[in-house]
């Protein structure tokens, strides 16, 4: 017996010891701290607690540790740091791409919008099986496949004058990848008044502008320094409007990421800075050109000593909802120039085709646009031609002559139906034409522009763009 | 006199303003050394000039409004933001680069 205790004893000790890691696992399993004992040992080999950074995050970002501007330093710097993205187009997807690639420690998107067909050919972080979803979802599922080791914070929601203050609190650094002059105001007036610099870049067409606004925070200029006054409503340009070629917003997306990577992995800010602005243009050759602005303006109603104290924004007038950054950019009133007898709709317009009525189908779209689809037979005249008309009493002796020989062919007396991409531009033709006692006054709009007639499908189906 | 004085110099635009001026990025224009009054030509003179001869688009308010460059154009006089020249009343010399640039919004 003696001789066969300490074997029994030893059976026994293996047993419970194999009993007590079983329930260990099962108490960890249920605290859910680690999921799996395999994923457990996969953590513990991943992470050292006496390095700062996982040894994932030295191969992934050893490329650009090992370089002297940024180093370990930058690289914990850039760990630390907290940005905020406000946007998440054509600039905030390949900016948001890049700054999670470095390892920027903590990434907030702010974006309402969701993902649609035509925003696939710029906004590179979205894609064909998103659409539909909300951007910042987005966003976040494709930044987590690529850098899974930052905080992703999700704001699915439009900024605005009255949650802009609460929102860019937690963040050292806020990326305008916006697409309104009224939200390029409130951003720069609310990191004013949180001291924190922005990051602000724009694209249309085939341009591009940056600028860093407010570095270093307190002593750089802000955006109101440099354009006090917003544009006239109507000189503002969408990409919808205008068009945009992807990679050239993408590069100003990128310059985005890349003036953010270097200031937030610096030691500390400079005491003082040119501000300089970059501009881009794709065409017709291809040209990046630095122009050096100026400083702050000592009377600048965000950042300085306005002349009227009370003109000064303040915390307290933007937590009162005193700044209406939206009333302040101005909107263009939806054209409402016609009369309802004085507008078709598509249907309307369709059943004139069908019945084989005379009339002259007049496209006021350009000729980049006519060229990408249009309805049989019409006659395209631009509208800049009919806008740099002036509207006067004579604009029936200055209509283009294609126009006039058209109504000289034997349509004097036909309708003229009016037809723009939206809607708005034909209402404007309209009028002129009806002012110019053009067809005995019998011109038309068509409602919602050659879009509604693809997208109601009243002649099957028809190219939207 | 005959002849009267011109000043060669450099006029680009940029942001879209090309379109108001033949779709045309970058002119090379000789102006008026003098304003109707004899004082030598500066940028506001400049911008006058250029409504009348290089502006083919009507729409003169996309360019200019209440007499000076409309809000939301920069003005550049050798790559520097006018506002560090003097603005409209700097005096152009042979050979400057005035560049306008229309802020873009998109993104
Ligand atoms: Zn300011």
């Amino acid at each position: 017996m003696q001789s066969q205790e300490p074997a029994a004893l030893q059976l026994r000790i293996q047993e419970l010891e194999a009993e007590l890691a079983a329930l260990r696992a099962s108490a960890q399993e249920a605290s859910g701290d680690i999921v799996t004992s395999a994923e457990a040992r996969e953590e513990q080999k991943e992470s050292n607690e006496n390095l700062p950074l996982l040894l994932d995050e030295y191969r992934r970002y050893g490329r650009q540790m090992i370089m002297p501007e940024i180093g370990f330093d930058g690289q914990l710097r850039l760990k630390r740091a907290k940005v905020l993205i406000v946007g998440a187009g054509g600039l905030g997807s390949p900016a948001a791409a890049y700054i999670a690639g470095a390892g920027v420690g903590t990434i907030g998107i702010i974006d309402h919008d969701t993902v649609e067909h035509s925003n696939l050919h710029r906004q590179i972080i979205h894609s064909t099986s998103k659409v539909g979803m909300s951007k910042v979802e987005s966003a976040i599922t494709y930044l987590k496949d690529l850098n899974p080791n930052p905080t992703y914070i999700p704001h699915v929601q439009a900024l605005t004058s009255a949650n802009a203050l609460p929102i860019l609190t937690p963040y050292d650094l806020i990326l305008d990848c916006t697409d309104h002059p009224s939200l390029r105001y409130l951003i720069s007036d609310t990191a004013i008044i949180l001291n924190k610099p922005i990051v602000s870049a724009s694209a249309l067409r085939t341009d591009g502008q940056l600028i860093v606004l407010n570095d270093p925070p307190g002593s750089g200029p802000c955006y109101r320094c440099i354009w006090p006054n917003p544009p006239p409503a109507s000189t503002v340009t969408s990409c919808g409007e205008g068009g945009i070629l992807g990679p050239v917003v993408g590069v100003m997306g990128v310059l985005q990421a890349l003036e953010a990577i270097k200031l937030l992995s610096r030691p500390a800010p400079p005491e003082q800075k040119t501000t300089s602005m970059t501009i881009f243009s794709a065409f017709p050759q291809m040209a990046f050109r630095t122009l050096k602005m100026r400083g702050r303006r000592k009377a600048c109603v965000a950042c300085g000593e306005p002349a009227d104290a009370k003109d000064k924004i303040t915390k307290e007038a933007m937590e009162k909802g005193l700044i209406d950054h939206i009333a302040f950019c101005g909107t263009s009133a939806p054209v409402g120039l016609l009369k309802p007898e004085e507008r078709v709709d598509v249907r309307e317009y369709m059943k004139v085709r069908d019945e084989g009525k005379e009339h002259t189908l007049l496209d006021v779209r350009d000729e980049t646009q006519f060229g990408i689809c249009k309805l049989e037979g019409s006659l395209n005249i631009p509208y800049s031609e009919f806008e740099s008309l002036a509207l006067a009493e004579d604009t029936a002796s200055k209509i283009p002559e294609s126009l006039q020989s058209i109504l000289a062919k034997g349509l004097p007396e036909a309708p003229i139906y009016v037809l723009c991409r939206l809607g708005n531009d034909s209402q404007h033709v309209t009028k002129q034409l009806k002012d110019a006692g053009v067809a005995g006054g019998r011109v038309f709009d068509i409602k919602g522009g050659i879009s509604e007639w693809a997208k109601s499908g009243v002649s099957g189906p028809f190219p939207q763009y | 006199m005959g002849e009267e004085a011109t000043l060669p110099i450099t006029v680009e635009f940029s942001g879209g303003l090309e379109l108001l001026f033949s779709k045309q990025k970058t002119h090379k224009v000789q102006i008026p050394a003098s304003d109707p009054s004899g004082k030598p030509a500066n940028v506001g003179f400049l911008v006058g000039w250029l409504c009348d001869n290089l502006m083919v688009d009507k729409r003169k308010d996309m360019f200019v409004m209440d007499g000076t460059v409309r809000n939301g154009i920069l003005v550049l006089i050798n790559d520097a933001d006018w506002e560090l020249e003097g603005e409209d009343e700097y005096v152009l010399e042979k050979g400057d680069n005035i560049l306008f640039v229309s802020t873009l919004h998109g993104g």
